[in-house]
């Protein structure tokens, strides 16, 4: 190859939250070097976390952009779309891009996020479904919506809930398939999950917890579900929201680690040294477990985003990442959840609980000792964002465990203004 | 190069928790008498409060983790803004904010957080213990940064030392077309003068006797003059080339009207030197020359200095000079003013500025505590600042209503450390006789 190939200093691939913040903290401290990011979407930076809200219609999908073209052009950021990575070639310092070309970089930094997971469904691959991931995809649900009289979601998770709450609003006959025991596991005790699993049955839905769907058939109208015990569910909308992992063939062979995510130590560095991983793809140190994991969440992507970026371009100025904590806030008909820090309770730890039934408000805060590990909240709160500084600065609670207790909100500010103000 | 702000300030010592600012946040944002709604919060209990709200951040986590572009930090006011057209309702805001500055409002249901009014804050007039503030000083930055700096990048200052400050501000105000004195003290001893046979600042400069600053100033401007040129004749002294070895030239040149601008920095002593007392040094001080200790003077027991500071920028109004002023780094703004003044009125005679300065060295206490101790002096009416000009007279520009004890600016420091209570209250005295002596001249002026 005698062609000269194109280079950058710092070839970014993705153009969402974690690529954002990377562009940024690369510019707070080097104004300069060539920055390139390329992009497999079409569309300018987006959140896969405003989709949802896409196919509700709450949001307009021109209107859910985290970027312009200016930004780029400000930063000094040359910005590639429709240009995803298909084969890296890590030991060359080399990127094959999606429309043909190749560029080489000196520091590159993949935060490509993460696909749909298709679980091996027999007859899956004969029936139409919907999948919840790119702007595109969004559209497309919105618009199939409409026409829907028999829908049936796939995944009791936030993505799954989310489009259900909008097909019932909709005017759709709605069946949520859950392979768990509860919807929204990952982030909510049983109580909390039977206050969500109400609201959807009281407008209407079907929740079909510890269930799971056993074959997929082509009908007239559309798919016939088949269910484990037997029960057969006809669909003429069908999504399968059963989560996500990251989207990676292009490390094909490039010596780079990989288990459920890419392994990135707490700079966010791969196995390889002038490469670094962040976002949803990455698998990094856990806040809670002492094994690394992907902890595919909006706050996440941007500290590692901001973490890497500092990194490449080896700012002073960086710190350690503290490790992931699960994070998450959920609206539903009306009422709001939140969920800061481990449910798990850990040993010698204690629960304290407050279930107001009639009003729908529950309150579940985790201790372990003196120290806040978990708070959970239906129609109850609190400062997310101080709850999460309280976890990871490990502050002892012990003195003011019963005020706080009492009122998180207002204690949780007194401690911050105290604190870290 | 990036902009400053404005911001709102908590001071919680000041707090007693009245919640008046939530009362008039809420009613100007929403209407209603319901503080829970209220931007500002303030939380805590008897005698410490706290406060949360939005810190209007330059690095936003809300605007990070916003999935809709609901939030941006705008590029001019510096607040962060909310565009409910683009808002979702997610709460990921709330997550993101490490300060509780973004919350929900829940009768709205929608997230809420301060916005300045505007730059007009509801809440800030109606505190009536002085704890709230609206600091504006980021105005200096943005129109200052981007005159030329006239001082060396490096120095060899103490740390901590507001002279740098003092000196960076002052050349950048008067600009190029000026010529410089420094007598000897800190101001040299920090580099005006040079290293290397080059001199310290990108204006030309001398180094005067302690004794004839103001006699040479006034010949060179002379000298400028004749040749048709309108220069800025500028001095930097300290207190001891003032008012002690220097004060005759000084006084000489203010009596005859010379056009120049002389700015004295009062560290009260000769503190390049080593610390040895001056006129200006305070009853009670401790110097190398008015040490603390049994035995330590002439074989006697010694308590820091036994007389009184001369309070020269009063006997520099009795020169009537065409501008006279006190000033202090910790008021900016009135600093800034003060300066403005000061050069216009050294165009027609003799402008004196006098601004107290802290010596982190030589009055022991920390780096950091600079501003802090320049900001006790004022709030406790240890030094008071006022302007004078014989059209107007003399009036306050920071008048303190309700002064704090003056052991709260005593205690910041280790030079007082070893005061008898018979010294505070001598000091607490003078302090007292310095306002009503300086509020008779004050009166006077506006003719009661």
């Amino acid at each position: 190859m005698d062609r000269v190939i194109e280079q950058t200093k710092y070839l970014i691939v993705g153009s969402s939250h974690a690529a954002l913040e990377a562009i940024n903290a690369i510019r707070m401290h080097d104004a300069e070097g060539s920055l390139t990011v390329v992009t497999r979407d079409a569309h300018l930076p987006y959140s896969p976390t405003v989709l949802p809200y896409v196919v509700s219609g709450k949001s307009a999908p021109e209107r859910v952009f985290l970027r312009d073209e200016d930004f780029f052009e400000r930063n000094n950021v040359s910005f590639r779309r429709s240009a995803g990575l298909a084969v890296l070639h890590a030991d060359a310092n080399t990127a094959q891009l999606a429309d043909g070309s190749t560029l080489g970089y000196e520091k590159l930094l993949l935060a490509t996020g993460a696909s749909p997971v298709i679980p091996p469904i027999p007859g899956i691959d004969s029936v139409d479904y919907h999948v919840l991931r790119t702007l595109d995809d969004a559209t497309g649900l919105n618009a199939a919506i409409a026409g829907a009289n028999n829908a049936v979601v796939l995944g009791g998770g936030l993505v799954g809930m989310h489009a259900a709450e909008n097909l019932v609003k909709a005017g759709a006959k709605v069946t949520i398939v859950e392979m768990g025991p509860t919807v929204l596991g990952g982030y909510f005790d049983a109580a909390a999950s039977g206050l969500i699993e109400a609201a959807f049955r009281e407008a209407g839905a079907t929740v079909l917890t510890g269930s799971r769907v056993v074959g997929l058939a082509k009908s007239a109208t559309g798919a016939t579900v088949t269910l484990a015990n037997g029960d057969t569910l006809a669909a003429d909308l069908l999504l399968v929201a059963t989560g996500v992992k990251p989207d990676v063939g292009y490390l094909n062979g490039s010596g780079i680690a990989f288990e459920q995510g890419i392994v990135v130590d707490d700079q966010m560095r791969t196995s390889i040294d002038n490469v670094w991983a962040a976002g949803d793809c990455a698998q990094a140190k856990h806040f809670f477990a002492p094994r690394k994991q992907v902890n595919a969440i909006l706050p996440s992507a941007t500290e590692q985003g901001r973490i890497a970026g500092m990194a490449m371009a080896e700012d002073p100025g960086i710190k350690a990442y503290a490790g992931g904590v699960p994070l998450n806030t959920y609206h539903f008909f009306g009422r709001h959840a939140i969920s800061v820090g481990s449910s798990e309770v850990p040993e010698g730890g204690d629960v304290v609980t407050r279930f107001d039934e009639a009003n729908g408000r529950y309150l579940k805060i985790i201790f372990d000792g003196g120290r806040l590990t978990g708070i959970f909240g239906i129609n109850e709160y609190f400062d997310g964002g101080i709850m999460w500084q309280l976890i990871v600065r490990r502050i002892d609670l012990t003195e003011i465990r019963d005020r706080f207790i009492e009122n998180p909100l207002e204690v949780g500010r007194e401690i911050m203004s105290r604190t870290w103000r | 190069m990036g902009r400053a702000f404005s911001t709102i300030a908590f001071d919680p010592a000041k707090c007693d928790g009245c919640g008046d600012c939530m009362r008039a946040c809420a009613q100007a944002k929403t209407g209603t008498d319901d503080v829970a709604r209220s931007r500002i919060q303030i939380v805590g209990r008897e005698k410490a409060f706290e406060l949360a709200m939005c810190r209007q951040c330059g690095d936003p986590k809300c605007v990070s983790v916003c999935p809709a572009g609901a939030l941006n930090k705008d590029g001019d006011t510096g607040v962060i803004g909310w565009d409910a057209s683009k808002c979702v309702d997610c709460l990921l805001c709330t997550v993101g904010c490490a300060y509780g500055g973004i919350a929900l409002d829940e009768v709205s249901g929608h997230v809420s957080k301060c916005d300045t009014c505007d730059g007009k804050p509801a809440c800030v007039p109606v505190c009536s213990k002085g704890a709230l503030k609206y600091v504006t000083t980021a105005n200096i930055y943005n129109e200052v940064g981007d005159w030329e700096d006239l001082f060396a990048p490096g120095l060899a200052g103490c740390q901590g030392c507001n002279t740098e400050l003092l000196m960076r501000h002052t050349l950048r105000r008067v600009g190029p077309d000026t010529v410089l004195a420094t007598p000897p003290g800190c101001v040299p001893g920090m580099g005006s003068v040079g290293f290397n046979g080059t001199t310290g600042t990108k204006v030309p400069v001398f180094h005067p006797l302690l004794t004839n600053t103001a006699s040479m100033l006034a010949g060179v401007k002379r000298q400028f003059k004749r040749m048709g040129r309108d220069v800025t004749a500028l001095a930097i002294a300290g207190d001891g080339g003032a008012s002690d070895v220097g004060f005759q030239s000084l006084s000489g040149a203010a009596e005859r009207g010379e056009q120049m601008l002389f700015m004295v920095v009062d560290n009260e002593g000769y503190m390049n030197t080593g610390m040895q007392r001056s006129s200006c040094t305070p009853y009670g001080a401790w110097t190398s020359t008015t040490p603390v200790g049994v035995g330590c003077s002439a074989g006697l027991p010694s308590q820091g200095k036994t007389q009184d500071a001369k309070n020269l920028p009063l006997i520099m109004v009795n020169h009537r000079c065409a501008y006279v002023a006190t000033a202090s780094t910790a008021y900016m703004e009135d600093l800034y003013e003060k300066i403005d003044k000061a050069l216009e009125a050294s165009k027609r005679g003799f402008a004196y500025v006098h601004v107290y300065s802290p010596c982190t060295t030589g009055w022991r206490f920390p780096s950091d505590q600079n501003m802090e101790v320049a900001r006790k002096a004022v709030e406790t009416n240890f030094v008071m600042l006022w302007e004078f000009t014989p059209q107007d007279g003399l009036h306050f520009t920071k008048p303190v209503d309700d002064p704090l004890p003056v052991t709260e600016y005593l205690k910041v420091m280790g030079r007082f450390r070893h005061l008898s209570p018979e010294q505070i209250e001598h000091i607490q005295g003078k302090v007292v006789e310095n306002m009503q002596f300086i509020q008779r001249f004050s009166e006077q002026a506006h003719g009661c």
